[in-house]
This record gives structure tokens, C-alpha cells and sequence, in this order.
């Protein structure tokens, strides 16, 4: 087990938690579009319970997702929420809103209303998966900061006392993060992200919640939200495979622009091809399935499985084959890759043993899973059900 | 001396560690609740398995639902902590990502899934799973809020005293070389301890405290009754739980970071046989002048108590602020370097950590690159001490550790007793508790009819406010703990390797201090939206 082998397998895991995540923002998507899908009050509730039993996988997973990558490229953790510091708290922010939401909007003694909820329910479901998509858009695109690992010992910024001047990464501009979304292609994959949300939280609804006039309307709404969806998504993968990408040479650590990068890399990769082109095949077997049966609602586990694989193949083209996962826009060779970036070899190793307990972990997941949803969520059981939200 | 409040610094810095201050104090409002109700509740609801009685069913989704409401609250506010070592501090992410990083991690994959996953269960699953999957859903859910008190404890254990790891100069950075010896360091297993049995005191009092308002209405007596019971019992057992656990938390602290020690006991001066202080004037709002003072005015002292708390030897060496500030001779007879020769000593090995990584750039050769390592592994025990332009800057936040330190134990000796005395009213232990009702009636904190019965319903209405006035007393206590850990640490991120000022993320203030108070009104508003649906919905009764 070489130390090449721990990055990329590390690289796999925070792709695979990453590729998770996206599929478990149905649970934003089907939020973000509550009011339409639900309709009445009693409809409402519906969508907000059947969403309320998973979110917090999808805020589990998130945390998850920021402890892996903090545990095997903590220079990732360190630039890109250090020097992102406004995309990144807008995320948090609008997450801890979704958190209590849930719990709070039906309960006597909410004195903002449960209005007030719903509506930190639906802007976390559009500004979560919007600023997360662009966040993973800034992979390819690239972000605007600086690394020198000697300004911790830089003697001038000592004796002055300016202790800015000892930060390794910084931003290279004052808008700390947000400028990424000036940049339209992070926010075409950004607005992606939210209409797969949206479908994939449709599909889910559609599935978990046993009520005619819901799915009817599911059925309607999904051709809204799907049709955006594959419009972003397909003239993002064009961009992507004919951009220009960012290139490192194993052996000097140099990055360098290389042609077509990212299309060489599935090319290359060709199993990682396989795994984009099966995702995304599922994905439009699930929405096109549902579209088109009236009795079909499994839909999201075709179109989930096929998300999180898309999504992985993505990630795996943005950081192997020598490739910086997280390149510089403002010095190329500030780019971030897998090699110098990581954890330390005992670190990597000791975490590898670590994500053994992943499988036991999924396995406990989808039993518990399975055993809630056994029984599909319908009106008779909100009523009667004394934590229903 | 220098006033406190107008020596804050209004940069980046400070704000930050108001922002990091603000969520952690909010997020331990509502972590310890979660974790003292989910282990009564679970008992309740073992009752419940064992008795297949209908009452205790109810009793238990009673608790479960309080439990519902808190818990949304402690998920909002840790998210925002593991975030925050990222964003705002940015430097530490990177110089010691590499061992803090992996429990973080450890505590995903194995806390929050269990937690997040067998809640769902617990709240939704009476009806879709069998009773014992049910009771083990609600058990695993504490069990994963548990571990999840475990991994970040253990990170913040490193936090205080870093084992386990090598300083690596190529990558200029501090790395794990044992994840056992970070794991299991006696530090952390000591904190955890101490920390989940302290919050099974505040999980006690909170039962009791709503337990005795239905008493005092009288309405639920039952519940009230039985839930005092288990709530008397859990209290006791962790009050002195936590007194034990205490008592070696303390120990550790005067091993491995003696000036923490020496300020929560205002110690200007140290030496052997040390009298714990009960009670002494330290102005709250001045850091006092411990170079030219020999003690704290109007000290009243415990004989020996304080060395018997920190070396477990009524006669042992404790050393004080001066004595570490100017070096000493540790009871061994090795020498304990003074603060300015480890100031000199830091800087060395920064420069000298700046001239290798230049020698090997330019390609210089092997021995002069192992010269360069060999002063470097010398001097690097004190690398942190390099970025300290002033002996005093290691001297810790004294009034607020002596404060906070005194308010913790004097609250928590007060709970021993309180539920000491709860227990012998609500169970009838032959002799004691009739010695008990003697002694408060001799006292006239009960009428001789009252003492007579061993009935608690019933009494006088004031007896019933003292838990629900306790309450906030219990919180108080705890953070109390919290602000000895964090401010006895200072000014070190990492004790003796990394100060604040070089731990942080290259931010503009003003962004900071954006957020802190974009923080503090959202915390602030839900967590009085949080309190205004529990008193609710304890009004409202398991009835619901």
C-alpha cells in the first residue's frame, strides 16, 4: 500500500461522501419546492414530514463530508473554508436554519410562526444545493488564492507582529469566496445542482408519500424541474470536457494548463467513463420512467443510484490522473492535488483501517432506512403520529 | 495590572475567538441535555421494556419529545464548530490538520450516522418496529451522542496536550506518528469522563426541575414521582461521579499545563504543601499583579488541599505564576526552563526551521541540512514560545479561570448534596432517610407531618422551585468548566506549539465580525424559540 495509493483512495472516499451528499439533497429539493408539490396545508406537512425522517442524513453527511476531507487534505480544509470564508458561511448558515426548522415550525410556543420555517426550509433547499454545486464547480474552474507555507516563519511578519502576513493560504481578493459566483459556469453547475435536487426530491417525495393528489402533481412538476436540470447539466459536461484543465506532473509537483484535461481523464480513466455514462443513463431512466408510467414511483432509486455515480465520476476526473483537484486562479502553482495537499502516510493509513467501518455503517443505514419506509407516510399517520412535524 | 475588557483586541483575532466562544458556549447549552436525558429516558423506556406497562411508555415519549426539541438545537450549533476550525482558523488547519483532523472524521463515520439514524427511529419507529429494536434505537442514540462526545473531546484533550505526533519541516506541519497515543491519551480519557457524567447532572436536575414543577401544580404525579426517582438516582451517582473525575482532571492539568493550574488558584507563588483557596478578592475585571504580589488579598485556604488535588501528596510540589515564569526545580531535581529562555529557544527554532527549508530549496548538502535538523528537533519543544514577544503573554485570563473554577466546584459540591438529600426524600432507605426528613425538619426545612410522611407530593411549593432555581445553576456550572479549559489554555491554540495570533485565517475583521453577530441573533432567537416550545409543551403535558 504505497503513499500514491492512500491519496487516491482518500480521494475516492471524499468523492464517494460528496457524490452521497448531492443524492441526499433531495432533501432540499423536495423543500425547496413544498409549497407547489404539497399545495394544501395538509400537503405541506406531507413533504415536510417525509423529508423531516431523512435530513439528517443529508446534514450527517455533510459534516461527514467536511470531517474526511479536514482528515486527508487538511490544505483543502485550510485554503478553501479559510479563505472561502463567505461562500462557505453562507452554506452553514442557511444548514443550521434547516436544522431546527423541522422541529420547531408545528410546536406550540413557536412564536415566529411555522410560515417562518417553511421559509428557511425552502431557502435552504435553493442557496444549499446552489452554493454547494458551485463550490464543487470551483474543482474545474478554479478559486483565487495563494499558498506559502514559509509565511508562518517569515522573520519581517514576526518582528512586526503582523500576524496576518503569517497565514499560509489566503485569498487573493477581498470578496473571500464569492466571487466564484461572478464566474457563469459555477453558477450554471451551481443552478444544475438545484434542479437535480429538485427532481431527485420530487422522485422522492413521489415515492415515500402514499397520497394521489401528490404524486399527480409530482408527475407534473418533475418535467419542470428535470428539463432545466439536463439543459445546465449537459452544457456543463460540454464545458467540461473541451476546457482547458489543470494538469500536475508526478514527479516535480509542477501544474500546467493541459488541453481537453478533463476529457483526456475520462478518456484515460476509461472505467470512470463507464460509471458517468451508467450514472447518467440511470438517472434518466429514473425521471423519464416516472414521467411516463402513471403506477411507477421508484423512481429516485434508479435516478439516486445514478446521481451518486455521475457525481463520483465527476469528482474522480476533477483529482486523479494527475490533476490538481483544487487549482489557483491566481498562482498556478498555489494549486492544490492530492499529493500536496494530503495527510501524512500514518495518517492516511490509519484512516484507511478507519473506513473499513463505512460498509457496517451503510449497512445499519439501510435497514433502519428500510424499516421507517416500510409503510409509505400518508395523512391518516401524521395525524395520529405525536412527533409528527 | 491591565483591565480586561479594555485590553480585547478589535482585530481579526479576537473576533474570532469571540465567534469560535460564542458557538461553543451556545452549542453546550444544549449538548449536555442531550446527553443526561437520552440516558434517563432510555432508562425510563427499559422500564418500559421490562414492564410492558402503558405508563411508562408514556413517560418515556414524554421525555423523548423535550429531548426532540433540545436536540435539533445541539445538531445546529456542532455543525458550525467543526466548520469554523477551517474558516477562521485557517493556519491550524493546516500545522496540525494532520493528527486533529482524523477524529474529527472518526467522530462522522461512527457518531453522528449512529445518532442521526436510530433518532429517526426513536421519534417515528413505535409503531414500525419491535419494542426491544425500539429500546436499542433509543440507547444507540445516547450511545452515538456519547461517542460523539468521545472523538471531539479526544481532539480537544490534544488541544491541551499534544502527544502522538513529530513536527515535519518539509511539510511544516505537526504529524500523527501514533493514533492510539492520540486516541487514549490520559488526557482526553480524564475529560471525557469528567465532561458526559457532569452533563448527566444537568439531564438529572432538568427531569427534576420539570418533575417538581408538575408537583407543584399538582398534576402528573406519577410521572413526576417515578421520574424523580430515576432522576435523583442518575444525579447523585454523577455529582460524585464528577467530583472523582474532577479531581483527576485536575491533577492532569498540574501535570501537563501547571500555569493553567496556578491561575485558577490565583498562585503567584508556589512551593510544597499547598492550601487550596476557598475564598480570596480577585477583582473579576483586572488581571491582578502577580509579579509584584506575594498572594491574593483576603485569602482563606484549605491546608494542603490544593497539593493533595494536583500530586495526590498533601506535601507536593505546586508550582506558581512567578516560579513558571522564571523557570524552577521540578520534585525530581530536573530544571524547568524560565519562560525567557524558552522565548529565546522558539525563536531559535523558527529561524532555524526558515534556514533549512532555504539550504534544502537550494539544494544544500546532507550534513548541513542534518546540522540544521539536529538544532531544530532541540529547539522544537518550544516552537510556539517563538511567536511570544513578552513573557506575561503566557500568563492565562486569571479572574476568570478563579472564578469559573470556584463557581463549578462550589455548584457542584451544592448538586452532591442537593440530590444526596432528593434521594433519602424519594426513597424510603431504612434510617437514613427518616434521618434525613428529622434533620430538615429540626432545620425547618419540613413540618413535623411532612417529615412524618414519606410521601413527597404534596409540600410546600418552595420546595419545588429549589431544582427549578437549580437548574440554570447546573448550566452555569458547566460552562463554567468549559471556560476554565479554553481560557486556562490560553494563549495557546495548541499548548506550547501554536499561539492564537499565528492560528488564524487571513480574514478582514469586519467579516468576522459580521458573522459573530449574525451568529449570536440567530443562536439567540432560536434558542429562545427553544425554550418558549419547551415550557410549552411541559405545560402541555405528556397528554399531548
Amino acid at each position: 500500500m504505497t503513499y500514491t495509493f492512500l491519496q487516491q483512495y482518500w480521494w475516492f472516499i471524499v468523492s464517494l461522501l460528496g457524490a452521497l451528499l448531492v443524492f441526499l439533497l433531495f432533501v432540499q429539493g423536495a423543500n425547496s419546492c413544498m409549497r407547489s408539490l404539497g399545495w394544501t396545508e395538509e400537503g405541506k406537512r406531507l413533504v415536510i414530514n417525509s423529508t423531516g425522517r431523512k435530513w439528517e442524513f443529508t446534514f450527517t453527511t455533510l459534516v461527514t463530508f467536511g470531517g474526511a476531507f479536514f482528515a486527508s487534505f487538511p490544505l483543502f480544509y485550510s485554503t478553501s473554508f479559510g479563505g472561502a470564508y463567505w461562500l462557505w458561511m453562507i452554506i452553514l448558515f442557511t444548514f443550521v436554519l434547516q436544522a431546527v426548522s423541522y422541529e420547531f415550525q408545528n410546536k406550540i410556543g413557536n412564536f415566529l410562526g411555522p410560515r417562518t420555517f417553511q421559509f428557511f426550509l425552502t431557502l435552504n433547499g435553493i442557496m444549499g444545493p446552489l452554493l454547494l454545486g458551485g463550490a464543487v464547480a470551483t474543482f474545474f474552474e478554479g478559486s483565487n488564492f495563494l499558498i506559502e507555507k514559509n509565511n508562518m516563519i517569515d522573520p519581517e511578519s514576526l518582528v512586526n507582529g503582523q500576524w496576518s502576513s503569517v497565514v499560509i493560504s489566503s485569498w487573493a481578493n477581498a470578496s473571500h469566496g464569492l466571487d466564484a459566483l461572478l464566474n457563469p459556469w459555477v453558477l450554471v453547475f451551481g443552478f444544475a445542482v438545484v434542479f437535480l435536487a429538485r427532481t431527485l426530491g420530487i422522485l422522492y417525495v413521489i415515492n415515500n408519500v402514499n397520497d394521489e393528489d401528490i404524486r399527480s402533481r409530482g408527475s407534473v412538476r418533475l418535467l419542470g424541474a428535470a428539463v432545466p436540470f439536463l439543459v445546465l447539466f449537459v452544457a456543463y459536461l460540454v464545458r467540461l470536457i473541451l476546457k482547458d484543465g489543470y494538469a500536475v506532473d508526478p514527479v516535480t509537483g509542477v501544474i500546467v494548463m493541459e488541453p481537453m484535461k478533463y476529457l483526456n481523464n475520462l478518456l484515460t480513466m476509461w472505467p470512470v467513463l463507464l460509471v458517468l455514462l451508467v450514472g447518467v443513463v440511470l438517472v434518466l431512466f429514473g425521471i423519464g420512467k416516472t414521467l411516463v408510467s402513471k403506477t411507477y414511483y421508484s423512481g429516485i432509486w434508479p435516478a439516486g443510484i445514478g446521481t451518486v455515480l455521475t457525481v463520483l465520476a465527476l469528482l474522480l476526473t476533477a483529482g486523479w490522473n494527475n490533476t490538481a483537484y483544487y487549482p489557483s486562479t491566481a498562482d498556478l502553482q498555489s494549486s492544490l492535488t492530492l499529493a500536496n495537499s494530503c495527510s501524512s502516510e500514518f495518517t492516511l493509513r490509519t484512516m484507511f483501517y478507519v473506513s473499513f467501518l463505512v460498509p457496517f455503517v451503510l449497512a445499519y443505514i439501510v435497514y433502519c432506512w428500510y424499516k421507517i419506509d416500510a409503510k409509505k407516510i400518508d395523512k391518516a399517520e401524521i395525524q395520529n403520529d405525536d412527533h409528527a412535524y | 495590572m491591565q483591565n480586561i475588557l479594555l485590553n480585547i483586541d478589535a482585530g481579526t483575532i479576537d473576533w474570532s475567538r469571540a465567534q469560535f466562544a460564542l458557538t461553543a458556549i451556545y452549542h453546550w447549552l444544549f449538548v449536555p441535555l442531550t446527553l443526561g436525558l437520552a440516558l434517563i429516558m432510555g432508562i425510563m423506556e427499559t422500564c418500559y421494556y421490562r414492564t410492558k406497562k402503558r405508563f411508562w411508555k408514556d413517560t418515556a415519549k414524554f421525555w423523548q419529545k423535550l429531548f426532540g426539541i433540545n436536540f435539533a438545537m445541539g445538531v445546529a450549533t456542532g455543525i458550525i464548530l467543526e466548520f469554523e476550525f477551517g474558516t477562521n482558523w485557517s493556519n491550524y488547519s493546516w500545522f496540525v490538520g494532520d493528527i486533529f483532523g482524523a477524529p474529527l472524521a472518526v467522530e462522522g463515520i461512527l457518531a453522528f450516522f449512529m445518532e442521526s439514524t436510530f433518532v429517526a427511529v426513536m421519534f417515528f419507529g413505535w409503531n414500525k418496529v419491535s419494542r426491544g429494536f425500539h429500546l436499542a434505537s433509543t440507547w444507540l442514540t445516547g450511545l452515538g451522542a456519547t461517542i460523539s462526545a468521545w472523538w471531539i473531546l479526544v481532539a480537544n484533550a490534544w488541544m491541551q496536550y499534544p502527544v502522538g505526533c513529530e513536527f515535519n519541516p518539509d511539510t511544516m506541519r505537526n504529524e500523527m506518528v501514533s493514533f492510539f497515543d492520540v486516541a487514549l491519551s490520559p488526557f482526553a480519557v480524564d475529560k471525557f469522563c469528567h465532561t458526559v457524567i457532569s452533563s448527566w447532572i444537568i439531564g438529572a436536575v432538568f427531569t427534576v426541575a420539570v418533575s417538581c414543577w408538575y408537583l407543584m401544580k399538582r398534576r402528573e404525579q406519577k410521572l413526576a414521582v417515578e421520574s424523580i426517582k430515576i432522576g435523583a438516582v442518575v444525579g447523585l451517582i454523577a455529582a460524585l461521579g464528577a467530583a472523582a473525575t474532577g479531581h483527576k482532571s485536575a491533577q492532569s492539568v498540574g501535570e501537563v499545563q501547571p500555569m493553567k493550574l496556578a491561575a485558577m488558584e490565583a498562585l503567584y507563588h508556589g512551593g510544597t504543601d499547598q492550601g487550596l483557596t476557598a475564598v480570596a478578592w480577585v477583582n473579576p475585571c483586572e488581571q491582578p499583579d502577580f509579579l509584584n504580589e506575594s498572594e491574593a488579598p483576603l485569602k482563606i485556604e484549605i491546608p494542603y488541599a490544593l497539593s493533595f488535588m494536583a500530586t495526590n501528596d498533601i506535601h507536593g510540589y505546586v508550582p506558581g505564576i512567578n516560579d513558571i515564569l522564571n523557570g524552577y526545580t521540578r520534585p525530581d531535581g530536573t530544571q524547568e526552563p524560565s519562560v525567557d529562555e524558552k522565548i529565546e529557544r522558539g525563536k531559535q527554532a523558527i529561524a532555524t526551521l526558515a534556514e533549512y527549508r532555504k539550504a534544502k530549496k537550494e539544494g544544500a548538502d546532507e550534513a548541513t541540512l542534518a546540522t540544521q535538523l539536529s538544532l531544530l528537533k532541540d529547539n522544537m519543544k518550544y516552537f510556539g514560545y517563538g511567536y511570544i514577544k513578552d513573557k506575561s503573554e503566557v500568563v492565562p485570563n486569571i479572574p476568570i479561570n478563579f472564578w469559573a473554577f470556584r463557581i463549578m466546584v462550589g455548584l457542584g459540591c451544592l448538586f452532591i448534596l442537593y440530590f444526596a438529600i432528593m434521594l433519602l426524600l424519594v426513597f424510603d432507605i431504612p434510617f437514613l432517610s427518616v434521618l434525613t426528613r428529622r434533620l430538615l425538619a429540626t432545620v425547618g426545612l419540613l413540618t413535623e407531618t411532612e417529615a412524618d410522611s414519606s410521601n413527597i407530593t404534596g409540600l410546600p411549593n418552595w420546595h419545588y422551585w429549589v431544582p427549578i432555581v437549580l437548574l440554570p445553576l447546573a448550566y452555569i456550572a458547566s460552562e463554567s468548566g468549559w471556560l476554565v479549559a479554553e481560557f486556562g489554555r490560553q494563549p495557546w491554540t495548541i499548548q506550547d506549539m501554536l499561539p492564537t495570533w499565528v492560528a488564524v485565517s487571513d480574514l478582514q475583521s469586519s467579516s468576522v465580525i459580521i458573522t459573530f453577530f449574525l451568529f449570536l441573533i440567530l443562536f439567540t432567537t432560536m434558542l429562545a424559540v427553544e425554550i418558549n416550545i419547551l415550557l410549552k409543551q411541559i405545560k402541555k403535558g405528556p397528554q399531548s
